[in-house]
Parts: structure tokens; sequence; C-alpha cells
């Protein structure tokens, strides 16, 4: 996936580094740290003098949003702005210590929909403030369709979306020059900012259009940030790299991390070993386990099948019995293929279905391009020579379609092997359509 | 332009990746085309100038190319880039491909290509009207007329899904994997595709599936399309509005797959890039019921696809709208195939009678044939007849190169070795053995240092000091004996030649200014006859509309002492039977001739 989301500190780190070359009529403090303890928090304030010195706002940096309605920001102790390095500190530990319940979606103020709960690993603590509502600002862009798009305001903070009639949308092709950029954006200004800011927002905007673009932001939005005179506060921001030009930034974006989101479960070792197989790969080897308990197990080559395989185990069986999604392609060597099979069916035969029902094992796949299917099934079948004894005992059938390169020698081992080691198989070539073995294994 | 792609369309392709190159050419010598599919290929780090493929169960060379530029220079008529370049450089190549023009068609194949960077590349080949396949695809084909690459897979695949020749459905897609599964499915439920294109799996593509349909809708061979979809994105609403505003009227079949997507939220990625849902809109299910609503055919489920196609074939079969195709003849690739060790591009013996390039030997030989020896050389060493001038020039080299009497090296040599009862051969070679830096070898040197310094605008006195700097006295300048005031009339009879029949000789014009120069300095350091020979060589090749770069070539193969070679060794044959005519017995050098001056080995003195 392309676009992946960074933390918050990371993106303010991203944007200070790069500050002069886009915003020289500004100044930004760069007062803010990631920590993910309390004894962090003050561990730096030795080396941080802000911390102890001013009073502090704390809240987590975990890619999520809406973290003041969620009642996750701290900046008031007995009044706002007197929360001391102390009191942020253990503040930290007990928002860590326990799960929290987060809330994506409000009506107002009221939370809508189910919560996700997880810990709380990763907060950011910055200096508090204090400023007027008129100073708080609104600013975002992204790409929609094939544009990109900035969006200002000067209704920033929490209700933004509650305001979003008053923000501006300027839409760019991709091929606006830096003249026209600068001569739209200056001629968009919402009405709302104050007189005496609107030049010097105008350049703000300019400016951050131009980070946006440059150090490849798939989105970035500031909101609120505070403009008092030159002096710029990045309150909140939201951000995502478009992570396939990291071999062009890789200066520019320095050492950034992409964390999984909250509530996100932790990936399996099974996942993170398929995960680390892929990446040193040429081939592509990618799997999400969906419920482990499940009956149905898939093993399909390509990405485009791997997507009408699970479209139609959803339509025949529906989703509950869909153990995994993922897919293999690209010409993976045998033992890459071995190691990939070897995964999905240590899985699945860990436990017999509750039911008593058979599991059933997809070994499907379109007709390949330039995929040899002989070799690719020689490493299925060492897994099979691995884990037979283990399938038999939880009982499973195969049910196997592929074409391509070599796939009459490929389906001619691989049944010879499953008939040799006592496995249930069925296999069909290129004349099967591709996704009826799914139907075959489920009218069985 | 309603098709993509014709029988006489060729490719420049943008790295050298045989397996899928010889698979293009598999497939053109199937069908029956003429020329290979790929004209050139662009290797930039390749030191080559050319790769071997087979053509059926002959071999066939495709030429490599350093750079994009060169290969569309060879081949102004190759008008499809199919760029296979890394996801880091293939934009660098796009761009300069749009840049050079020419192309109407470029396939990308690189996956995850900065999106900023596909945006920019896509909107810049939408202005110049040419037509982006991909990125991150795996091509396109018009069956019976060109196939890009690895799309189809085998060459038993491509005939089972009948990619052979075309069919009636025109076929668009993201998936590269379920373009061939697709195939494969019309060709059993109906009678093939007549075009096909993968636009490819990453967020932004340059041809969207409208761009592809409404081409199709005009090119008479699709009667009707199938258009696979996926979840994500809005592009099959554009194809939505063209059914409904009338833009597209023959009948489109589609499927979007991921409806399973809606089950989960969008940690989980099903499918491309270009896939995940951001909105009810995008999602599978919405996008299959709105085309079903504006009367595209859309089945219940992929797995019930096939009847679909089935059914509108049929109808359209009943209707008269398909015809009954003919089915044609299949050229059969030979199961073996051997590599050739050798290649030759200048002769050839296999046939009623050997040729020099082409021409049958006896229809050179004569003298009523017009060709004399110079002819046969230009033929046989550069493969082009050069005009008469350029001929003429060829053979006073030779005639002036033929010898030089009986006391310099070779010559020498050969008369020691032929007096020491060696035959012609062993002689011929001895003699020869000395021609190099020293001995004849002038002519190469001058060749080369003259053209650089002409080259780069040197005047004689920089080309002097530049000379200087190399550490080379200036090859092709001074004489032992001969002077300004006693000419060397052989360097004189070139000079004249060349002047009254060359075009032009701005090199010679050039080293005579250097003359002027030199000779100032001191009286004999006159451009010799090897320097003479050198540089008019250089001249005539250019004026024979040479490059720069072949000149060079020519120069680092030794080309030029190869005329020196050639022309000596009638007068060292010469010497060598002028010896055995005289009978001379074995030479042996006069000890009062050699300084002897040997001592006791130091570690000898214990």
């Amino acid at each position: 996936m392309a676009q992946k989301a960074i933390r918050e500190y990371d993106a303010k780190t991203i944007l200070v580094n790069h500050w002069e070359k886009y915003f020289p009529e500004f100044t930004y403090s760069y007062e803010t740290a990631l920590v993910k303890s309390g004894d962090e928090l003050k561990k730096l304030s030795k080396t941080n003098d802000w911390l102890s010195s001013k009073p502090l706002v704390a809240k987590p940096d975990m890619l999520f949003g809406k973290r003041g309605k969620n009642n996750l920001v701290l900046f008031r102790d007995s009044k706002p702005g007197d929360v001391s390095l102390q009191k942020a500190a253990s503040w930290i530990d007990e928002k860590a210590g326990a799960k929290q319940k987060v809330y994506f979606d409000f009506d107002g103020d009221t939370p809508k929909g189910e919560p996700k709960e997880d810990f709380l690993t990763h907060f950011i603590v910055e200096p508090f403030t204090p400023h007027s509502q008129e100073e708080e600002y609104y600013i975002s862009a992204t790409c929609v369709g094939e544009d990109d798009v900035l969006y200002m305001s000067a209704e920033g903070g929490m209700e933004v979306e509650e305001n979003w009639d008053k923000v501006v949308e300027v839409v760019f092709p991709i091929n606006a020059t830096e003249e026209e950029i600068t001569a739209k954006i200056q001629a968009n200004i919402p009405q709302d900012v104050a007189a005496k800011d609107k030049e010097a927002f105008a350049k703000f905007a300019i400016g951050f259009f131009k980070a946006y673009q440059e150090l490849n932001f798939a989105y970035l939005e500031i909101n609120p940030f505070v403009m008092q005179g030159e002096k710029i506060e990045l309150l909140d921001m939201v951000a995502k790299l478009d992570d396939t030009a990291g071999f062009l930034m890789k200066s520019q974006w320095g050492d950034v991390e992409y964390p999984v989101a909250f509530g996100m479960e932790e990936k399996s070792p099974e996942v993170l070993a398929i995960e680390e197989a892929d990446s040193k790969s040429g081939a592509s080897l990618k799997l999400t386990v969906l419920k482990p308990d499940a009956r149905i197990w898939t093993m399909v080559a390509g990405g485009g099948a791997s997507v009408v395989y699970a479209d139609t185990i959803a339509d025949f069986a529906g989703i509950e019995d869909l153990a995994n999604y993922g897919e293999y392609s690209g010409g993976p060597t045998t033992d890459e293929t071995a190691f990939y099979a070897e995964t999905i069916f240590d899985l699945m035969t860990r436990k017999k279905d509750p039911q008593g029902r058979d599991k059933v094992l997809i070994i499907g796949g379109a007709i390949a391009n330039f995929t040899d299917v002989a070799k690719t099934f020689t490493g299925i079948i060492l897994a099979f020579e691995k884990y037979a004894k283990k399938m038999k005992e939880v009982g499973v059938r195969i049910y196997v379609r592929r074409g391509g390169p070599n796939y009459e020698k490929g389906l001619a081992d691989i049944k010879e092997a499953a008939d040799r080691l006592g496995l249930y198989i069925e296999v069909y070539g290129p004349e099967t359509h591709v996704t009826d073995i799914v139907r075959m294994a489920l009218e069985k | 332009m309603s098709s993509l792609f014709n029988k006489d369309t060729q490719a420049i392709f943008w790295n050298n990746n045989s397996s899928a190159i010889q698979r293009m050419l598999d497939y053109d010598y199937t069908i029956g085309r003429e020329k290979p599919s790929v004209a050139a290929i662009v290797a930039p780090t390749s030191a080559s100038k050319f790769e071997k493929f087979f053509w059926g169960g002959e071999e066939v060379m495709i030429p490599l190319f350093k750079t994009t530029k060169e290969a569309k220079e060879a081949f102004k008529n190759a008008d499809v880039l199919l760029n296979f370049a890394s996801f880091r450089t293939a934009y660098d190549v796009t761009a300069e491909a749009l840049a050079i023009g020419g192309f109407k068609t470029i396939m990308i194949t690189a996956e995850g290509i900065p999106e900023r960077l596909a945006r920019t590349m896509n909107e810049q080949a939408r202005e110049l009207g040419v037509t982006v396949i991909g990125p991150a695809t795996v091509g396109a084909i018009a069956p019976g007329a060109f196939k890009i690459a690895n799309i189809g897979g085998t060459i038993s695949n491509i005939i089972n899904s009948k990619l052979h020749r075309a069919g009636s459905c025109g076929l668009v897609t993201r998936s590269g994997g379920l373009f061939n599964e697709l195939s494969n499915i019309i060709a059993i439920n109906a009678d093939g595709i007549a075009e096909g294109v993968a636009i490819g799996g990453d967020r932004f593509v340059g041809s969207v599936f409208i761009d592809n349909l409404l081409r199709m809708q005009d090119n008479p061979q699709v009667k009707y399309m199938l258009l696979l979809g996926e979840v994500g994105g809005t592009e099959e609403y554009k194809v939505i509005e063209a059914v409904k505003s009338g833009k597209i009227t023959k009948p489109i079949i589609a499927w979007c797959i991921g409806t399973i997507a809606k089950y989960y939220d969008s940690g989980v990625q099903f499918g491309h890039a270009g896939a995940s849902a951001n909105a009810e809109r995008e999602t599978a299910e919405a996008k299959n019921k709105a085309m079903k609503e504006a009367g595209i055919y859309v089945p219940d489920s992929f797995n019930n696809l096939p009847d679909t196609i089935a059914e509108v074939y049929t109808r359209l079969k009943k209707e008269g709208v398909i015809q009954e195709i003919e089915e044609p003849k299949i050229n059969e690739i030979p199961k073996t195939r051997r590599n050739k060790n050798f290649v030759c591009t200048i002769s050839d013996d296999r046939g009623e009678e050997a040729t020099y390039c082409g021409y049958p030997i006896s229809s050179v030989a004569t003298p009523d044939t017009g060709f004399t020896i110079g002819d046969i050389m230009s033929i046989l060493w550069f493969k082009k007849r050069y005009p008469r001038w350029a001929v003429d020039f060829l053979e006073t080299v030779l005639k002036t190169v033929a010898d030089h009497g009986p006391a310099v090296s070779g010559a020498h040599n050969a008369k020691v070795t032929a007096r020491a009862g060696k035959d012609v051969i062993s002689s011929l070679i001895a003699g020869l053995l000395t021609i190099g830096p020293r001995f004849g070898g002038a002519i190469d040197g001058a060749a080369k240092y003259f053209k650089h310094a002409h080259f780069h605008d040197m005047t004689p006195a920089e080309f002097l000091a530049y000379m200087k700097r190399e550490g080379v006295p200036i090859p092709g300048i001074g004489h032992r004996i001969k002077s300004v005031r006693n000419p060397d009339l052989r360097v004189k009879g070139l000079k004249d030649l060349a002047k009254a029949t060359f075009p032009a000789t701005p090199l010679l014009d050039y080293a005579l200014t250097v003359e002027e120069l030199t000779t100032s300095k001191k009286d004999n350091l006159i451009l010799n006859v090897d320097g003479t020979i050198g540089i008019l060589m250089v001249d005539m090749w250019r004026a024979l509309g040479y490059s720069e770069e072949e000149i060079d070539i020519f120069i680092d193969a030794g080309a030029l002492n190869a005329f020196f070679i050639l022309g000596r060794s009638i007068g060292f044959i010469g010497h060598i039977l002028d010896e055995k005519r005289l009978g001379m017995p074995m030479y042996r050098h006069p000890w009062d001739d050699i300084l002897y001056d040997v001592h006791l080995a130091e570690d000898m003195k214990v």
C-alpha cells in the first residue's frame, strides 16, 4: 500500500527539518517530545528545559484523531494551562497502564459506533500555548481523484468538521505551475481570516502546499495551527506519506516509522515471518489471518485471483468460514513457496473444526503469465510431506486449480504426492472455471 | 487510431529482458508476423551491440542501444516503448521518451512508482496524445498482430485461449493475472478477444477503463466489451456515464471484484494498491449494482461470469453481429532449439553459390561486372558498396603502402625467415608480426588523435599542447628524411586525389594547419604518409555519412591498420618470393655488428 500514516511527532519533525525552505518568514519552536512512559518524559526534561519550565499538553500519538472528544488530551490539572511535568508524567503512566476505549466517530460530542480497545503506547508532549480562538486556523492537503486539493479555514480546532462549509477548497491539477499555485492560493484565502493575517496566511499556505507536494506527503493536515505574527505553533497534525517515494526521500524524511494503527491486532509471528520473507524476495508473498479457527484456508497465486477466491468463498459459505486472505506471485522459488505453504498448513492444522467438519484447503490460481507452476507446486509438495500427518488428523480436503507455464506437470505432481501421502485431493486445470473449485468444495 | 496495434507494429524494449522478448518473438513467429515485434533493445549498461533470439527454429539478432534516443533514431517506425525499467527509473525513461517523441504507446511495467511522478508522467502523456498502459501492468495484446512481453503466458496457453488470432471481445482488466484467466474464459464461452489491455494495479495509471473502452467502441473488430473492475476508485462510473450518454453503444459485460471487502474495515488490503475503497460508492457491490442499472451485463457473481459471456456472445452471433471465424494457420515452433556459437553477417556459403553480402561471387568477380578489388573490400569489410571515389581511394591506399623496400623491419623479418628455409606463410607472418605501434601503427594513431582534436575544435597550438600533456609524439607527423623542401610524393599523390574527388576534406584541411605549425618548429615535422592515410580515411567515412561513434568503432577495431596489413602483405610476399628465387642461404648476423657487454652475474661471484 502506497499511503502510510505516520506519527504526529514525525510529521512535525519532517516539517521542521525543511522549515527554512518552505516557511522562511515564520518561526516555529519545535518544542515537542515523543515518549512511551512518564519516566522517559522526566529523563527528557533534563535536556529539554521547556518540559519543566512551561505548562504542558500531553496526548497519545498513535494515528487516531478526535483525541479531545475521547478525553485523551491533558491540558488542565485544576485549570487550563497548569499541567506540570509531574502531572503529565503520572497521567501518561495512568493512561498507558490500562486498555483504553477509543471512539472513531462522533455525532457532536456523542460517540458513535463501536470503540476499539487497546493499550496506549506513544504520547506526544508539548508546551501549552495560550492563544485566542481567532488565532486558530485549519489547513490540509491531499489528492482527490487526479488533482491535489488544498483545504483552508479560519475555523480551526475540534469543530472543523461541523464547520466544513466554511472550509475553502482549492483544486490544482498535477501540472499546475508554481505561479499558478501561488496566484490561486492568494485569491482564495478564506474570508474569515483576519484582515491583518491574510497576507501571512497566504504565505504560510503556499509554503505548506509546496511542502506537501515536494516532500511527497499523501495527506497533510494541521488542525489547528496558531499564527501570532510571525510565530507559528503546530498544535495538532495528521500526515500520511507516499511510501513508494521512499527511495527519493531518504534524507528528507529521515528515520520515519510506520506504526500499526491503534486497535489493530498485533501481527502474529506467522504473518511477520511471511512479511520478512516477502521483503527479501523479488516475488510477492502476502498473508492476512482473518479467523484462525475458521474452516476454509486459501493458498492462492496472484493478487487478482486471491480477491475473486475470497469473493466466491464469501458468496458460497459466508465470511465466517474464511480463515485467511493472501497471495503468492511473481515467480517465487520452490523454497519460498514451501515456506509459505508450511506457514498456512501449520495454522490450519492447529485445531479441529468445532463442528467436526473437514477443513478445506483451496490451492487456487489463474493462468500464470510466467510463473513456473510445476516449480511452485514442488514447494507445496514439500510442505505436504511435512504436514501430511497433521492434515490427516485434522481432516483436510484439498482442491487445486491452476494454469500457466508447465501446469500439466505441476498438477500431475501434486496429485501424485497427495495420493501417495493419503491426502484427499481434487485437481483441475484451465478448462475448469477459476473459482469453480470453491463451489465443488462446498457442495460436497 | 481505433486499434492499439497492428501486424506491423514494432516496439523498442527498454531493458534487455530476454525471456520476455523471446516470448514476443515466439508469438510473432507463431502468428506469422513478417518482422519481429521488437525492433531494438535499450540496455544502458550492456557492452554488446546485439542480442540473439530464436525466430522459430532459427536465430535473429536484435540490435542493442545504450539510449532510447539512439534506438529511436535507428528505428523511426518503432512507435511503442516497452518500459521495463525499475520503479526507480521508470519515470525518467518515460519522460525521456515523451521528450524524444514519435511514440504512440508507452507501456510501463514497474510497480510502486512514486505517486506524484506517476501522476506527472500520465498527465504529460495525455497532453501529448500518447497512450500509457500501466504502470504496474503485464501489458496489452492485439491477438494476431502484436503482444507485449509476458501477457498471455506460454504459447500453448495463447493458442488454448485463442490469443493467436483476433476474436470479437474487447477486454479491459486491472489485474494482469486475471487477464489471462478471462482470455481463457472468453475463448471457452465465446470466440476470443480482438484487443485486450490490463491497465495496471497502481492507484495512478495512464489509460483508464474508459479510455480503452472508447477506443474499442471505435474499433470495428470489437463487437462487445468485457470490463473487469475492482473495489476502490470511481473509474467504473465514467463507463456508466458513457453508456448512459450513448458514447458507448456496443454491449458491455462487467464485474467488479472485491465484493468481500465490505465485510472488513480498511485494515485488510484486498488486491492492488488501486483497490482500497474509501467510500460506499467505491465498493464493488455499489459499482456492480450501478453498472447493472445502466444496462451493462453484470452477472450475479464472478463464478457466473462465464454464463453471461456465453449468453451475450450467442445472442450477437444469432443477430449476425458476430461471424464465424476462420481459424488461421499456426507456425509451430520446433521443440528443440540450439543456440548458434558463431554469427556471420558478411557472407553465406549455404546456397547455390557463395555470396558476399548477398552478391553471388560470380556477379562481382570478373571485370565486366564493374566490381574492382576496392568494391569487394568495401562490401566485405564495411557491408556497404562504396561510391567510385571512395573505392578509388581505398585502392590508392593499398598501392601506396604495398612496399617500402627491404630495410624496414617487416620486410627484413620476412626475408630472414625465408632464408631460414621457412615457407611463404611462416615468412609472411614473421613480417606481419612487426606491424604495430612503431611500424605502420601511426595510421590508427593519427586518425584517432587528429579526429579528437578536430571534433573538440582545438586550435593547432592547443592540439600540440594537448599531445604534450598526453606525453605522446603526434602520430602521423614527422619523417626521417623527407621535409618541407623535400616533400614526400606519396603524400602529395594522396592529397591531390582527395582534393580532386572527395566531397570534402575537413580533417585533412585541419591537419595541414597543424603541419604548418609543426614545420615552423622543425623542417621535417611534416604530415607523413601514415598520417595522411589515417586522416583521409576519417574524411572519407564522414563524407559517406558515418557517425563519429561509428568511425571510432572502426578505428578501435583496427580497420585502419588493416589497410596497411593488407597492402604491405603484397610487398612482403614479393620479398619472400625474391628470396626463394635467389636461393639465399641462412642468414646469420655478424658478431662485429653486435655490442657484447656481458658480465658474470652478481649472485655467481661467491
